[in-house]
């Protein structure tokens, strides 16, 4: 279920993140709550409460007093933006730095997106 | 919710010192990991919490009011030991299960009979044909189905195999998610029961190491794998727990106040950063000239 690659609350922070960009999880749609997560994932309801306050802070989710967390209005676009903004350090830089280990050159790195890239057109 | 404040508890056993001016508060409401080597002090300590044994000096207040000789707060405290502490093993287990039900006013005998079923146990045997794990499982039952409002198991897992270990772990979360209270439980095969716990209490030697939220605990460790170079400025300043090298890659656990910025920097600098599993931070807290 975890990765063990980092602390089980933020891989929970990203499962709600990954399930709001997929669109399994609507905007203004009421996330389950800390115990059900709890329960599910067999954790302290304390370290799942630790996911959404992170998620809180971020502006993804929101608290409604007495009825539970939901899905923030602009939350789809707000992540969609910082995933954008570090798309290029987590994917594209890795990308470069790997080719150039093995020795392909970048402009058939280049052809192969162009490549892709008329796929998609057609 | 069981508040719970131990004020410079000692006791002796002869020359032996078990509990060594230990001193700490829980709030109550929560899962609490009690963490120690053996002869750590952990059993004496919950033996002086449930008054069943009492300091050479110093106190123990639950909800404010001392423990020792007081039926009003011990009735509302559970403690299940490596014993069990069933006094006739004769008994069939649905005799132990009546007696202990009459004098727990919160027992549910429903949930109790969910638990047998659960641990594969038949309310028809006699205590003494139990195995050592089944005997364990018994206890576990009486424990969690008093619903004490303070709720305390002391290596309660002896002798259970593994299925058995993780029902208990799963049984305690869910139980103290629909009814929430205090419970602790002492333990040191730690890692399998780390994700439920909220907080751990640390003692070494009858003295408290550390008593601190298991995430604040956990942040204080990571393993960082890169070049050599940048991972060694990186644990700069950091206690080394432990360090590898292969070529100019290396890997070095390290302990101490990080902040998320320090995280960040590390990652972009292209270092891989992982957990430390609680179990490594608790031998390394506890082993001789460690932290402390």
């Amino acid at each position: 279920m975890f990765d063990d690659k980092s602390p089980i609350y933020r891989q929970i922070a990203n499962q709600i993140k990954a399930d709001i960009l997929s669109g399994a999880l609507a905007e203004e749609e009421q996330v389950m709550s800390t115990n059900q997560y709890a329960a599910f994932y067999r954790i302290n309801p304390a370290t799942a409460a630790k996911a959404f306050q992170e998620l809180v802070d971020e502006g993804i989710l929101y608290k409604k007093r007495g009825i539970g967390m939901f899905v923030a209005e602009n939350a789809r676009v707000t992540l969609l933006k910082h995933e954008r903004e570090s798309f290029m350090s987590q994917f594209v830089e890795p990308m470069v730095v790997r080719a150039r280990a093995i020795d392909i050159p970048l402009e058939e790195v280049m052809e192969y997106i162009r490549q892709a890239a008329k796929e998609e057109a057609r | 919710m069981m508040k719970v404040d131990v004020r410079d508890l000692t006791l002796r056993y002869g020359k032996t010192t078990a509990l060594d001016g230990l001193s700490f508060s829980l709030d109550g409401g929560k899962i609490y990991g009690l963490l120690g080597r053996n002869g750590s002090g952990k059993s004496t300590l919950l033996s002086v919490l449930a008054a069943f044994r009492k300091a050479d000096g110093g106190d123990v207040l639950i909800d404010g009011e001392p423990v020792f000789e007081n039926p009003r707060v011990t009735r509302q405290i559970a403690l299940i030991r490596e014993s069990v502490d069933i006094p006739d093993s004769d008994d069939k287990i649905e005799r132990v299960l009546e007696f202990v039900a009459s004098h727990r006013p919160n027992w549910d005998a429903d949930y109790a009979a969910r638990l047998l079923d659960g641990f594969e146990l038949d309310p028809k045997k006699q205590v003494k044909e139990l195995s050592r794990g089944k005997q364990s499982a018994l206890g576990a039952i009486l424990g969690l189905a008093a619903r004490a409002p303070l709720t305390m198991f002391d290596e309660t897992y002896l002798g259970m195999d593994a299925p058995s270990r993780y029902r208990f772990y799963d049984e305690i979360l869910s139980d103290y998610i629909a009814h929430p209270r205090t419970i602790v439980v002492s333990t040191h095969l730690i890692e399998e029961v780390a994700k439920i716990f909220e907080e751990v209490v640390i003692i070494d030697k009858g003295r408290l190491v550390l008593h601190e939220p298991v995430e604040t605990l956990t942040a204080r460790g990571a393993t960082v794998t890169g070049p050599a170079e940048q991972v060694e400025a990186f644990a700069n300043g950091l206690t080394v727990l432990n360090e590898r090298q292969l070529g100019r890659t290396k890997s070095v656990t390290v302990y101490g106040q990080m902040t998320a910025q320090q995280h960040q920097h590390a990652r972009d600098a292209g270092l891989d950063l992982e957990p430390v599993p609680l179990q490594d931070l608790f031998v390394y807290l506890t082993s001789k000239g460690g932290a402390q």
